[in-house]
């Protein structure tokens, strides 16, 4: 039995331009100890996915699920003080923005032991070695002075290792990371990532990481969710996706990235833009932007077709070779 | 207070005649910082002693992490601050200690497209208005000439003519850069700043946004100096590059010759940090120690050695100073055994 079992999400928000549906119909499976990297462009409802998830949306985003099971438990149909409990605990969520996510007017120590003496219980000294144990293990140095200082004395890169620290607090079975580095230099992103990753091996936690950047996926995770317009486009293991895309979206994705474009002046781009509120093609939706599209595409929604190893949401499947990868060099 | 001789601008930088636009000599830009009621003041050197040329048609990348002194350099290229000491040459004409009205004609010559395409557009005015800006203020043109330009120039940068009377808030984050663009090049300028010009774009908008540069620059034989972060983007669109750590260049040299053989530590990390896709393309995991040291009180000796995998006693004692090593220069005691 898969850790979450999420068959079927939609997430639609009401707007004075009228409901927008962000995410739709999103089956999405993560086993104990997996890493699953969700991939897609701003507006591709890979956010609000995990907000789904995290119980976080505000008023005005409605959720429907079939089911949307954590550990066998369903959390759409708990009983509110449940499902508090369990969110912070047993799930834990890194935010994008390191410096925002922090409350300005507490010290680091304050904000992790919160999380501590909510859900585990702890108070005086346990509490405290427990928050200095945190801070060691996400690699703060000296972790006893850094329990009094406040956000803003710490940098970026200091600012999400305390995220992290407050998320691995009560030792989550699942750990959903969105644009965990996004904020960050790319020696500090570096170093974030194996921190996750070393986390993630140790605890045998289950990771959800949430990025734009396929180079980050292609690092990190070992199943990829190519998201498109609050849809999956293709779900493969990270080796057979990268190497072999099946979907046009992912590959014309993979195309535009410079790596790819060595030896080339012009990089490939995707024409047009992921369709809104009010320009949803009634086929499938990426086929106004798809050079292989044709009538059966303008007008007819595909499903999410099997594919080796995987599915992927197209009629007509890239062959082998399709997108040629970057010719290695060096 | 420089121990370092004048630096010579890099020759490799010239491979052919394509003419010098800007030179830039051993620019520095301190900052006297205030420490504490009772303390003395602190000085923090953002730029030190920094020295390129850039031709017409070519592109200087200029690369490193939050705190290098990259966009301190923007600032001194644009004119917006006048560096502390050092000499900025556009055309061979001298910059510093010019007269008010001269500058104002100079800084026509350079202008900058900025990072965030949410915040460097004026939300209340329309597009029409955002690109008629700077002819307003730098020449007579008349309103409908004015109107013409901003037109025609929305056509170059790929938007719709017709879209000239709309608002910053009606386009998305691609077509805002467009108009970023379009505006940095009403005045014909030489040279064109670009700070992160991409990085908060999407990879298929990035693609898009990248060749209409490269597309501008060989129709208009722009010089850019390209500052961002992001490798594999340098590595597309730079011909030459300058990664700067703490203030100073590290290592600086035509791409080619630094992407095939980086010379410097900190270049090789700065590669081994840039996530790829493709498993043939991923160098050694060199992951650097520690973040960058606060530029109030850097470390003695060379910059970097408390965070380098290969620092001897010698680094945390001499500062290495930028030397030509195998058609580049670098600032490494040991450049020549990087391997």
């Amino acid at each position: 039995m898969p850790l979450l079992d999420i068959k079927n999400l939609s997430v639609e928000f009401t707007t004075r331009a009228g409901t927008f549906r962000a995410v739709d119909g999103i089956d999405l499976t993560v086993d104990e100890g997996e890493v699953v990297g969700i991939v897609g462009e701003s507006g591709s409802g890979k956010s609000v996915t995990s907000l789904a998830v995290m119980g976080l949306l505000g008023s005005n985003g409605k959720v429907v699920a079939d089911r949307m099971a954590f550990g066998g438990k369903d959390l759409l149909t708990m009983p509110p003080a449940q499902r508090r409990a369990i969110t912070g605990k047993d799930v834990a969520m890194v935010f994008q923005e390191p410096m925002t996510s922090l409350n300005p007017c507490f010290t680091v120590g304050f904000q992790i032991m919160e999380t501590l003496r909510v859900h585990e219980g702890l108070s005086g000294k346990a509490l405290r070695n427990r928050a200095i144990d945190l801070l060691e293990q996400v690699g703060i140095p000296a972790p006893e002075t850094r329990l009094s200082a406040f956000p803003h004395q710490l940098s970026g890169g200091m600012s999400q290792r305390v995220m992290i620290a407050i998320a691995i607090a009560c030792n989550p079975r699942l750990l959903v990371a969105d644009e965990p580095t996004t904020a960050l230099d790319v020696t500090i992103q570096k170093q974030i990532l194996d921190l996750l990753v070393r986390l993630q091996k140790d605890r045998g936690m289950a990771l959800i990481l949430i990025t734009h950047d396929m180079g980050v996926v292609a690092e990190t995770a070992q199943r990829v969710v190519v998201m498109y317009a609050g849809q999956v486009a293709e779900t493969r293991p990270v080796a057979s996706l990268f190497e072999r895309p099946r979907h046009p979206y992912t590959g014309a994705l993979l195309d535009a990235l410079p790596e790819r474009a060595l030896g080339k002046r012009r990089l490939p781009t995707i024409p047009g833009m992921v369709p809104g509120i009010a320009d949803r093609p009634s086929g499938c939706l990426f086929s106004p932007r798809c050079r292989f599209a044709t009538d059966r595409c303008h007008a007819e929604r595909p499903a999410l077709f099997d594919v080796d190893n995987g599915k992927a949401r197209c009629f007509y499947p890239l062959p082998d070779g399709a997108y040629a990868a970057g010719e290695a060099v060096q | 207070m420089s121990t370092l001789p004048l630096q010579q601008a890099p020759a490799p930088i010239n491979a052919d005649d394509q003419a010098v636009v800007l030179e830039a000599r051993d620019l520095r830009k301190h900052y006297a910082v205030k420490r504490g009621v009772f303390k003395p003041m602190a000085t923090v050197k953002a730029l030190d002693g920094v020295s390129f040329q850039l031709q017409a048609g070519k592109t200087l990348a200029v690369v490193g992490e939050s705190g290098c002194g990259k966009s301190t350099l923007a600032r001194s290229v644009t004119m917006i601050e006048p560096p502390s000491s050092g000499e900025l040459h556009y055309d061979g004409r001298d910059v510093v200690g010019r007269s008010a009205s001269e500058m104002k004609a100079l800084r026509r010559t350079v202008q900058m497209v900025f990072q965030n395409p949410y915040g460097s557009l004026n939300p209340r005015k329309t597009v029409g208005s955002i690109l008629t800006e700077p002819l307003v203020i730098n020449t007579d043109i008349g309103k409908d000439e004015r109107r013409a330009r901003a037109v025609a120039m929305m056509g170059k940068v790929g938007l719709r003519p017709d879209q000239v009377d709309r608002y910053p808030h009606m386009f998305s984050g691609g077509q805002r850069q467009r108009i970023a663009i379009a505006r940095a090049l009403m005045l014909n300028p030489r040279v064109v700043v670009a700070d992160e010009p991409v990085s908060a774009l999407d990879v298929s908008i990035q693609a898009q946004v990248l060749n209409l540069m490269m597309d501008l620059q060989e129709e208009l034989n722009l010089a850019y100096l390209f500052i961002s972060h992001d490798l594999s983007v340098v590595r597309h669109i730079a011909d030459a590059i300058m990664v700067m750590y703490l203030g100073k260049p590290v290592e600086h040299g035509p791409k080619d010759v630094v992407f095939a053989r980086p010379r410097h530590p900190y270049t090789r990390i700065l590669l081994a940090a840039t996530p790829r896709v493709n498993p043939a393309l991923r160098l050694e995991r060199v992951v650097p120690k520690g973040e960058l040291p606060s530029p109030l009180n850097p470390p003695p000796g060379c910059a970097f050695h408390k965070r380098c995998p290969y620092a001897t006693d010698r680094c945390a004692v001499d500062v290495p100073a930028l030397r030509p090593v195998d058609e580049r220069l670098v600032a490494c005691h040991y450049a020549e055994e990087m391997n």
